[in-house]
């Protein structure tokens, strides 16, 4: 496992700056979740919510180490890999509200925002349903002679999903520019991933050639030195690999998934938030070798909290699309 | 005056000469599929394009069609112009997520932002002693998808200008060729540049009497059947709608108010196939004008067996059409 320590020659590259920011971009992705929740609560978000509430130091550490012309696909518990990408929070909202302002003018959901100027590619309702998407765009970055990179983020269930072996073995074969991420949240909707996942992770994408990696998804310096190190070894050429991030999904499968004993007990989940949660860990190592202190993260906070209740009430505030648009965009 | 002899081709070198004349166009255009390159697929239509184009622009896959399907939606989104290649017609199935979930809804979900410019070429047709999973017309249940337009070219020079198009089309295409009509069919086809626009029906046969609708390889049975109700004084129009989607509505149903009888004639499934939507649309445009119900005729609705005698007999022919046709027209 690749842990923070053994890439300090990395981060050392990385300046205190940049693990501000990332500090920030984590804790917007949790406040964005946060009023995705009480949208959905107070019964004003239409639809599924699936919340990336615990996860988010892989869309960040990750997303971090791509350049804005590079490439992302993402899954339908997807909003922190797009707001990481760069995705801005008010049309993020006025999309999971249907509202003509949304990244898809309403006409794709929470489950499937995209958004070009950013790379990204969309997300995807189908488990494993982007993993061809994020590996023909390397190709064509490949064909074109760009130097962008694709990262495919997905879940474990998607491990499940034999189209994802097929494209692993095409990319290996043709040397493309993909990360295949996998977020191992422990839990495949309603049930852990060990009752549905026989042998090792990282030796599937092994067999194909892939270099694969494991990574603590709750230390967004290891996720990040690691995807630092993969989009390097896919910008020049060396082709494609896979990184296995172990991490855990505070709240249920979706917003309505309460009762949880059945799958998973409180104590897992508190055992989670208070001793592996990313935000707090990050934080006390900035506290910790004095690059940041308790004041800055409370006002990283305040900041955060305002942006995301402006863009709630732009979202809320936007009109829906005209009916006659139902028709429009089914062809170009 | 020297006789001007028009050129002639067949039907396969038709689909070559268009491949190859939209890659030298379009450096974007590029072939994916088992068997492609230097084999040229089983049926020989694509020989000569790896040598002229390399093997970075006929690329030669695994048997993964859902994997390269897949690679292709995103491989178009990114910026090339994919063809893949569909051995059979009967491996769609294997196809079905990333044509249906994928490429058909890219464009509409996220609300226009990204396109799908991607071709794929597959193959239709009984007869030819390939048992069940070898010889089914599936065209239908890709025209049953909105996002996705689908061809069906029944002669050399369609299959020329139709191909032309969809590679130049902004959207997911599936392009069904007839295997049987590969080496076997041959007609006039000009050298000089010409494409076929979609949604334009051919009236491949003027008639007064009946209309004798006919997709792909149907369409030449149309044409042997309106020859021998010619001799007992019926004279057949034959419509050749060469696009299921775009459907050119206008003609079809122009043509059996002109006629007031209508047989629509395809490969596919009679059960649920094309031929109900297309006599749909001629009952519900033509209704005042018929004087008959409009008849399908398809394929069998059981597997299509192996046995020569057995598989004869699954599908229309001239024979067949000619006796329904008759009994239409009130003749015994």
């Amino acid at each position: 496992m690749t842990t923070a320590t053994d890439n300090s020659a990395a981060n050392s590259e990385v300046q205190a700056a940049q693990w501000i920011r990332m500090y920030r971009q984590m804790v917007s992705i949790r406040l964005f979740e946060e009023q995705v929740n009480e949208l959905y609560t107070r019964a004003l978000m239409p639809g599924l919510a699936h919340l990336y509430i615990g996860e988010e130091a892989v869309a960040v550490g990750i997303c971090e180490a791509l350049r804005r012309d590079d490439y992302i696909t993402s899954t339908h518990r997807g909003h922190g890999h797009c707001l990481a990408k760069g995705a801005s929070p008010d049309r993020m909202f006025a999309e999971l509200l249907g509202k003509e302002a949304g990244y898809c003018k309403g006409k794709g959901g929470s489950m499937h925002i995209a958004d070009p100027a950013t790379g990204n590619l969309g997300a995807n309702a189908i488990v494993a349903g982007s993993v061809g998407i994020a590996t023909g765009a390397a190709l064509s970055a490949k064909r074109l002679g760009t130097d962008r990179v694709a990262v495919c983020f997905f879940g474990e269930g998607a491990l499940g999903q034999g189209v994802l072996y097929e494209v692993m073995n095409v990319a290996s074969l043709w040397k493309l520019p993909v990360i295949y991420v996998c977020e191992n949240n422990l839990y495949t909707e309603y049930t852990h991933y060990m009752e549905t996942t026989a042998g090792d992770i990282p030796a599937r994408a092994a067999a194909f050639g892939l270099h694969a990696e494991t990574v603590d998804g709750q230390d967004v310096r290891a996720v990040h030195a690691a995807a630092r190190q993969l989009v390097d070894i896919a910008r020049r050429g060396n082709g494609p690999s896979f990184l296995l991030c172990n991490t855990y999904r505070y709240t249920g499968h979706h917003v309505g998934d309460i009762n949880r004993e059945y799958y998973r007990s409180k104590e897992e989940e508190k055992h989670w938030k208070t001793e592996r949660d990313a935000i707090k860990l990050l934080g006390a190592w900035l506290i910790e070798q004095g690059l940041a202190d308790s004041t800055q993260f409370a006002a990283i906070q305040l900041e955060v909290e305002s942006e995301m209740k402006k863009a709630v009430e732009f979202a809320v505030a936007a009109p829906y699309p005209d009916v006659g648009e139902a028709e429009d965009d089914v062809y170009a | 005056m020297p006789e001007v002899i028009a050129r002639e081709l067949t039907f396969g070198q038709a689909v070559r000469e268009a491949l190859a004349e939209e890659m030298r166009r379009d450096t974007r255009v590029c072939i994916f599929g088992e068997d492609v390159a230097e084999a040229g697929t089983p049926f020989k239509v694509l020989s000569g394009l790896v040598e002229e184009f390399g093997i970075e622009r006929v690329l030669d896959t695994p048997i993964s069609e859902a994997g390269f399907t897949g690679i292709a939606v995103g491989a178009a989104m990114a910026g090339l112009r994919p063809i893949v290649d569909i051995m059979f017609g009967d491996f769609i199935t294997l196809t079905m997520d990333q044509m249906v979930n994928q490429a058909a809804k890219v464009h509409y979900m996220s609300g226009g932002a990204w396109k799908v410019p991607m071709v794929m070429r597959t193959t239709l047709g009984a007869t030819r002693r390939s048992g069940a999973q070898h010889s089914q017309s599936l065209h239908a249940w890709f025209s049953h998808v909105p996002g996705l337009k689908v061809v069906m070219p029944s002669t050399p020079y369609d299959a020329k200008g139709l191909l032309k198009t969809a590679i130049r089309d902004e959207n997911p295409v599936v392009f069904f060729e007839d295997k049987m009509m590969y080496t076997k069919l041959k007609g006039p086809v000009p050298a000089e540049e010409y494409t076929i626009p979609f949604g334009v029906a051919d009236v491949k046969r003027v008639g007064r009497d009946i209309t004798l609708v006919g997709t792909s390889s149907m369409v030449q049975v149309a044409l042997g059947a309106a020859t021998l109700l010619d001799e007992i004084g019926i004279s057949a129009e034959v419509v050749d709608p060469r696009t299921m989607w775009p459907l050119d509505e206008k003609t079809l149903i122009e043509s059996a108010k002109k006629t007031s009888r209508a047989i629509v004639i395809d490969e596919g499934y009679e059960r649920y196939g094309v031929t109900a939507e297309i006599a749909a649309v001629i009952a519900e445009g033509a209704f005042y004008d018929l004087d008959a119900p409009v008849k399908r005729m398809g394929a069998m609705h059981i597997p299509i067996p192996f046995s020569p005698p057995l598989e004869d007999a699954t599908v229309p022919t001239e024979k067949s059409v000619f006796e329904v046709a008759r009994k239409l027209c009130g003749r015994s």
